[in-house]
């Protein structure tokens, strides 16, 4: 049972991990546009320069 | 569209930090991702800029360093390539419910998360005893949960506790009343049980209860959000802008600030933003945006005009009399808003439930309590675990889900036959239509005028009318124009608006245009469109045009009339129009020269009638009918503000949607009904149950799945058939 001292903290902390990541795709627009997302990944243009995220929150 | 010349972006471009501008604008004519790409390439290609075209809300977002005056050249170039652009503080657009709605969002995944690990633990504990644990160790498991869960039940549990102590405030009771006390009592009772080393804690209920239920309401909350964004799109078209006339130079202003006395200056293709009186110009309108008509009128200095309506074929200069707010279309707004304002009283299936729910739940927690306390002579903790019990094996998961999963699919299959459904609760209103109104211009016609005596006409004439009119942006002879497959002859030729075509054939002057111009003003006149030929000095030929039916229209008002239902017809249009198209369906209840005004109040008379009424309609004259009935369908040919305000939009160039929608929303209703009546089956099994005593949190969490996916399984039946 010793390896709960190891595991249980190890779970919590990819847990809290992919809450992060979450929190940070909202934070930074990831989902301001699914509709161009989705459009934007089959053009084939040689990728331009990153465009800012809107700013829209 | 044509370009208002070197209008002023000025009052709309903002600073940024690091010395640039940003400007923000609404893009009129994006239909698909290509679209944007090009806008977004042609913007890029330049010196400097950064655009971006968010697809979802058809917004551009424009970036540049340099001087803030090259907001005219930028958006010049875009405005030629064919999309119209306007411009919107971002203040107005930046609301506080899409902040609510990422608030609710961050709770989602904050209870998602703590579900999750807490089930880790719950699982761990359920599959082993104390005996292979050791109390310590089961401790140690509890006591991990309820760091996770009290934070998480405080911080995600919030909206519910909040709406809670609003509607007991007010002494009535909704569905979050059973919720929050739930909630708090098994997260407070399992905080009592891991402090005294109980056996069993219920902190994976609390939360996983919570995970479901924040799904549930962040879906509704999108959903009504999309709804309310059909009035702010209408008031960013108020708010949009407008070319003034100041001192003779152009400047680009806020609807909003015109006032009665300035003078608008409206180009070609515009539409005309306040209502006014003209005092230069001669061209033609499109006034279907107010009245439906289908003719478009010829206007000259003096004519009254009304905000909405579309300048075709010369530059106006209007002198507005009317601000934005007491304008027709200001008025429209006010009904939309007020119509909105009603929907929110309405009481969803779900909540009357909850009305009766709440009450009896909880008394039969407080009599289980009771019961074991003073009668069985238990101690209070053992009574108010049982009593908890019951609480949380009632938990309102199936009879939340009740409706939810039927809705997501009917959503999917209305979907597949080409419907788009915008609100929530549309399915459950539109089950009880029984009074259906139909728009007639582009709702049972296809609103594309098309020549109705091809006979009658030589091919000569037919070849010299389409040259003409391939020369001219009137809609009527745009019209001509495409139907004709031969072949076009270079004609010299000048347009007169309101008037008409002239040009040069062989020497003779040829006119294509209006019966008071070129045709036989003496002729029989049905009201029907038309436009004259006139060869040099030869007889007049008529033109004459009508809007074809929808294909199917026929049919479905048959059937639809069949079912019972009761049709109704109010269009804006000519009384001669309306009663032919009336004629052709059948329909015995007609309104012709209806103003959008007085579309709202039938709709408001028939539902103080106790009648539940569907509109379908696709005008802005329609807008504020949409919002007023009971549930509303728009085509997708329709305006953008048509659809936002309309329940459901169809495609296609059928009429078979409408009947498609009632037949499944009926069966869907149904399927909810019978969903309720096996949820409340289950707990008439389970509750007793529960206040025996026989039930242990496992077998509770065990029963509440089933429950659960009884209920999911059940509305898959909707796909049957």
């Amino acid at each position: 049972m010793d390896v709960l001292i190891y595991m249980i903290p190890l779970a919590l902390g990819l847990g809290l991990l992919a809450l992060g990541g979450f929190f940070w795709a909202m934070k930074s627009g990831q989902f301001d546009d699914p509709e161009g997302a989705a459009n934007r990944i089959l053009r084939d243009d040689p990728p331009q320069a990153p465009a800012q995220a809107e700013k829209d929150h | 569209m044509t370009t208002t010349n070197a209008v002023d972006f000025g009052r709309f471009v903002a600073d940024e930090k690091d010395g640039g501008h940003v400007l923000h604008m609404l893009v009129d004519g994006i239909h698909c991702a290509n679209c944007a790409f090009r806008i977004e390439e042609t913007l890029n290609k330049q010196d400097k800029v950064q655009a971006r075209v968010n697809l979802t809300t058809r917004r551009l977002t424009l970036r540049w360093q340099g001087d803030a005056t090259r907001a005219a050249s930028l958006t010049q170039s875009v405005t030629d390539m064919g999309y119209k652009l306007t411009p919107f503080d971002t203040a107005e657009s930046e609301n506080s419910d899409k902040r609510e709605e990422q608030a609710l969002l961050r709770r989602v995944a904050v209870s998602g998360f703590a579900s999750g690990n807490i089930m880790l633990l719950s699982v761990t504990l359920w599959s082993s005893t104390a005996a292979s644990m050791g109390m310590a160790t089961r401790d140690f498991m509890h006591w991990i949960s309820a760091l996770i869960a009290i934070p998480t039940v405080i911080y995600a549990g919030l909206p519910f506790f909040k709406s809670a102590r609003n509607v007991l405030a007010h002494g009535r009771t909704n569905m979050d009343v059973p919720i929050s006390v739930a909630l708090i009592l098994t997260a407070l009772m399992s905080l009592w049980e891991t402090v005294h080393h109980g056996e069993y804690a219920y902190f994976d209920s609390v939360v996983m209860l919570l995970f479901l239920l924040l799904i549930g309401r962040w879906m509704d909350r999108r959903a009504r959000g999309r709804a309310r964004a059909a009035a702010q799109d209408l008031l960013t078209m108020l708010s949009g802008s407008a070319t003034v006339l100041q001192d003779g130079q152009p400047i680009l202003m806020p609807i909003r600030d015109l006032c009665a006395g300035m003078l608008l200056q409206v180009a070609v293709g515009e539409k005309i933003a306040a209502d006014g009186v003209i005092e230069n110009g001669q061209s033609d309108i499109d006034p279907s945006f107010i009245s439906g008509e289908t003719i478009t009128q010829p206007v000259n200095t003096g004519t009254r005009v009304f905000g909405g309506m579309i300048n075709l074929t010369a530059p106006l200069t209007i002198r507005i009399t009317a601000t934005s707010g007491e304008s027709l279309l200001g008025e429209i707004v006010k009904l939309m808003d007020k119509a909105e304002q009603g929907h929110a009283n309405y009481v969803r299936l779900a909540d009357r439930v909850a009305r009766y729910y709440t009450p009896v739940v909880h008394l039969l927690a407080l009599i289980t309590f009771l019961y074991w306390n003073l009668l069985a002579h238990q101690s209070w903790q053992p009574s108010l675990l049982i009593a908890m019990t019951v609480l949380i094996i009632t938990c309102p998961c199936a009879l939340g889900l009740a409706v939810p999963a039927v809705q997501v699919l009917t959503s999917g299959r209305l979907f597949r036959h080409g419907m788009l459904l915008k609100s929530a609760d549309a399915v459950e209103r539109m089950a009880k239509v029984d009074t259906i109104i139909f728009d007639k211009t582009g709702t049972l016609t296809e609103n594309e005028p098309a020549l109705a005596n091809p006979q009658q006409i030589g091919g000569r004439n037919m070849q010299l009318a389409a040259s003409l009119a391939s020369q001219s942006h009137h809609p009527l002879a745009r019209a001509l124009f495409n139907m004709y497959g031969g072949k076009i002859l270079p004609l010299q030729a000048a347009e007169h608006p309101a008037r008409g075509m002239e040009g040069d054939y062989n020497g003779q002057t040829i006119r294509l245009g209006s019966r008071d111009w070129c045709g036989d003003v003496n002729a029989d006149n049905d009201g029907a469109p038309e436009i004259w030929l006139r060869v040099g000095e030869e007889d007049p030929v008529r033109f004459v045009f009508a809007d074809s039916l929808r294909q199917d229209a026929s049919l479905i008002l048959h059937t639809l009339k069949s079912k019972g239902y009761d049709i109704k017809l109010l269009s804006g249009d000519r009384s001669a129009a309306v009663a032919k198209v009336a004629a052709q369906l059948e329909i015995k209840d007609y309104r012709a020269q209806v103003t959008p005004i007085e579309k709202h109040a039938v709709i408001e008379d028939l539902r103080n009638q106790g009648k539940h009424v569907l509109m379908v309609g696709d005008g802005l004259n329609d807008a504020a009918a949409l919002a007023a009935a009971d549930i509303s369908m728009s085509p997708s040919t329709a305006l953008d503000i048509t659809q936002n305000a309309a329940d459901i939009v169809f495609q296609g160039r059928k009429l078979a949607p409408v009947l498609e929608a009632l037949n499944v929303s009926k069966r869907a209703n149904r399927l909810v009904l019978e969903n309720f009546v096996l949820s409340v089956g289950y707990n008439l099994i389970a509750i007793p149950m529960a206040m025996a005593g026989l039930v242990t949190p496992f077998i509770a969490a065990l029963s509440m799945a089933a429950s659960s996916v009884v209920v999911i399984l059940n509305a898959q039946r909707l796909n049957r058939g």
